[in-house]
């Protein structure tokens, strides 16, 4: 017996909803033969079915939704036995028990179902089908081929408990489908919601002490157990720093022009019927997102053996939370206007800091800027989000005597440092894009045209 | 340091035990004139003389109980037992009496006894003289069970197994007597405990748990295995009971995956014992179940070819670790 288990159809699919079932309970159906209509966050889609046989069980009726992962159909011979407990996910009950919907010619019993540790059971043929209009206790979301439980190692489990993750919604890569610790690192890793970190973490951490989680006082130190965000924190970073050779090109722009242009902008913007306020963050960004456009090889990631060279361009915005890091992106940056860019990442500033990011809003960057100006820094490095290959580490406006024709003046500069992966990006590809960046933040009516 | 064999290290153990104290003699079959039928213990007689080197009849009971009760009048008898698997006919010796006596008389007599004795196959000695019956005695509450895997750790518990007040079995692989390595200059006092394991080597992805022989035919499996990125940690239990249960557990909870590796049989030995335990303290660590590789359950056949088909080797060590080792954290 083959279980047909919601698939994942894109990036941000979490749930499927049946639409239609196309073939039904007792079809025969062969290999590729389309099964169901699955309506997703984006498309309506037809799923095909993965084995040949006959569609034994219907598990999600149409009009319901599923996980991805679930299982919502059986196929099978036509004389073999339902496995037991076959049941829908745990959101959508299976309510498929009525008699008409069981196997033709098996036997319903009619007597008392008896009651056996909550789970109320009628005998039918050589398999248990659990009758589901009951009361039925059973959480699995996930109907594995012969036995219906979720098999997981004892150290997943653990894990998952102590993250409160719900995992019989997680697929397992292990023999027999089994949920092993790596599964649950990766969901965990994912939810997270701790894409990259972009700057150096000692300045981050001066500005979030009152993150730390309640320490363990062992006398001499106090031991502070690790979030997961910071665990993925660690582990993300200590990754990139190992595998990507980091090199880094500094230039000083000036921002006498970008402060007039901003002011001009925010004057205009205060009365637009959406009144907002552009930072120099945003002027940043929509700089970068230019340059990325113009010199794509600077907009990719690498993949061992080859290249991948990014079509979008997302750029990743560092912002510092109380308990670690967070770089929700704004997408394709390239095509916003600056008030766009503007408003996307003050609402993304503010989903980060209540914590409401979905994962659409922090994954997909190509690109990140890590702006620390506002903590008086003059300079610093950042380290690269994998699996970008550079970021922009910004530091504060400053006013600073420069020499303008034979005469000392004081001009507003700022240091920014590209960290590149030079893998990917060679030293003089680092330094034209970095060029490109200060041409359009010195020149900043190229940012409006 | 030096480079010499397993033998010579256990005969420098024997003879700076006898040197430092005058109650330490040997016994066993053909040890004195002939030198034991390893050669361990060649040229102590002509050092020692016969008080101290004794040539003994082949009778293992007899022998084994003179032996015990050489070491409840207060010597401390070495006694060598031809192979572990004439030890059966001394069983009773070993299990009722040695390992009852300083429980059942109120701690009073000391059995300071030691048995060497090898074990073990792969040198074609057929069914009867090939076995590995280490787990049998590491049931006995009483008895401490030892198998050094090098020359360092043979010269070094036996020493200490000299010293102990418990009687211990010390089983020497028959095909380890030849091998060489390290053992400090001649000069140094050493011993090494007879309750601790050692991590040969570190690895994050999987322990690998053995003893004995099997441990470098389980160096070789893992410098294969760190070819295709897999880390093994390699445990040398040195010691069957007491058993160094921190050291794998400690060791488990970092992995989370566990091969165990040894030329015993499958069932109700040394492994499965390991296994139990692993679960019992281990449980919530674990992500994989616990991997065994053993003989093949079958009395040692003689032939040549079918005793290595019947042996564990590398490649059932590579194969186990691959089979709950994901390719995908490999790679990561």
């Amino acid at each position: 017996m083959k279980t047909v288990e919601m698939p994942k159809m894109g990036d941000t699919m979490e749930e499927g909803k049946i639409l239609r079932w196309i073939k039904h309970e007792g079809d025969l159906v062969n290999k590729g033969e389309s099964l169901a209509e699955v309506e997703t966050d984006k498309v309506n889609i037809e799923i095909e079915a993965f084995a040949s046989g006959v569609l034994r069980k219907i598990l999600v009726p149409e009009g319901e939704s599923a996980p991805i992962g679930t299982g919502i159909a059986l196929i099978g011979a036509p004389d073999e036995p339902l496995p037991g407990n076959v049941s829908g996910n745990g959101s959508t009950r299976v309510t498929a028990s009525t008699p008409t919907e069981m196997e033709k010619g098996e036997k319903t019993s009619e007597a008392p179902a008896q009651k056996q540790g909550g789970l109320l059971r009628e005998e039918i043929g050589a398999g248990y089908l659990q009758g589901a209009s009951q009361e039925v206790n059973v959480q699995t979301a996930r109907t594995t081929e012969s036995q219906g439980r979720v098999f997981i190692s004892p150290i997943a489990r653990r894990l998952a408990e102590e993250n409160q993750l719900d995992y019989t919604r997680i697929h397992g890569t292990g023999p027999n489908g089994r949920i092993i610790k790596m599964d649950i690192e990766a969901v965990l890793t994912q939810q997270q919601a701790v894409p990259a970190v972009p700057a150096a973490p000692a300045p981050i951490q001066a500005i979030a002490p009152e993150a730390v989680p309640a320490g363990i006082d062992t006398g001499e130190v106090i031991e502070i157990p690790l979030t997961a965000m910071r665990r993925t924190i660690a582990k993300r970073l200590s990754q990139s720093m190992q595998t990507a050779p980091h090199f880094y090109v500094t230039s000083i722009i000036d921002t006498g022009k970008l402060a007039e242009l901003r002011k001009q902008i925010n004057e205009y913007a205060e009365k637009d019927s959406a009144p907002v306020k552009v930072s120099f963050n945003d002027l940043i960004i929509k700089a970068v997102a230019r340059a990325l456009l113009r010199m794509p090889q600077v907009n990719v990631s690498f993949a061992e053996d080859r290249l991948i060279q990014k079509k979008q361009v997302h750029i990743g915005m560092a912002v510092a939370l109380e308990q670690g890091l967070i770089v929700p992106v704004v997408r394709n940056a390239d095509q916003r206007g600056i008030l766009d860019i503007a408003r996307e990442s003050q609402r993304l500033a503010e989903l980060a800091h209540t914590g409401k990011l979905r994962p659409e809003d922090f994954s997909g960057g190509t690109f990140t800027v890590s702006n620390l100006g506002m903590f008086d820094v003059d300079s610093f490095t950042a380290v690269i989000n994998p699996p970008e290959s550079a970021i922009l580490a910004v530091g504060s406006i400053t006013p600073t005597p420069v020499v303008v024709d034979g005469q000392i003046v004081v001009r507003d500069r700022m240091k920014v440092t590209l960290s590149s992966d030079h893998r990917a990006i060679d030293g003089a590809t680092a330094a034209r894009f970095l060029q490109e960046v200060k041409r359009l933040l010195e020149e900043p009516f190229g940012l409006l045209l | 340091m030096r480079t010499i064999t397993f033998r010579d290290a256990l005969r420098e153990a024997i003879r700076e035990e006898m040197q430092r104290d005058e109650r330490v003699f040997i016994l066993g079959e053909d040890i004195a004139g002939y030198g034991g039928t390893y050669a361990v213990s060649k040229g102590l007689f002509e050092e020692f003389g016969e008080k101290r080197v004794r040539d003994t009849p082949l009778a293992e009971e007899v022998i084994t109980g003179a032996a015990i009760g050489a070491a409840l009048g207060g010597l401390r008898p070495i006694l060598e037992l031809m192979t572990i698997n004439f030890s059966l006919l001394a069983s009773d010796q070993i299990v009722n009496q040695a390992a009852k006596f300083r429980y059942m008389f109120g701690g009073q007599p000391e059995i300071r006894l030691v048995v060497r004795m090898p074990g073990g196959g792969g040198a074609q000695r057929g069914a009867q003289h090939s076995q590995m019956l280490e787990s049998w005695y590491a049931h006995i509450p009483g008895l401490k069970v030892v198998m050094p895997a090098t020359p360092y750790d043979a010269k070094g518990m036996l020493k200490s197994a000299v010293r102990d007040p418990d009687p211990v079995l010390f089983i020497e692989h028959e095909l380890l007597y030849n091998i060489k390595g390290e053992v400090p200059d001649e000069d140094v006092d050493y011993t090494v405990p007879l309750d601790r394991g050692e991590v040969r080597r570190e690895g994050q992805h999987v322990t690998i748990i053995t003893f004995s022989r099997m441990l470098h035919v389980t160096m070789q499996a893992v410098e294969d295995l760190a070819k295709e990125g897999i880390e093994a940690e390699v445990i040398d239990l040195r010691s069957i009971r007491p058993i160094d249960i921190d050291l794998i557990i400690n060791s488990v909870k970092k992995t989370n995956r566990v091969v165990i590796a040894e030329e015993g049989w499958k069932y109700y030995g040394t492994g499965q014992g390991l296994a139990a335990l692993i679960y019992e303290y281990a449980f919530d660590y674990m992500d994989a179940p616990v991997q065994h590789v053993n003989s093949a359950d079958v009395p040692m056949p003689y032939s040549k070819v079918l005793e290595r088909a019947a042996l564990p080797n590398k490649s059932d060590i590579v194969n186990a670790v691959k089979a709950i080792v994901p390719q995908a954290l490999v790679r990561g």
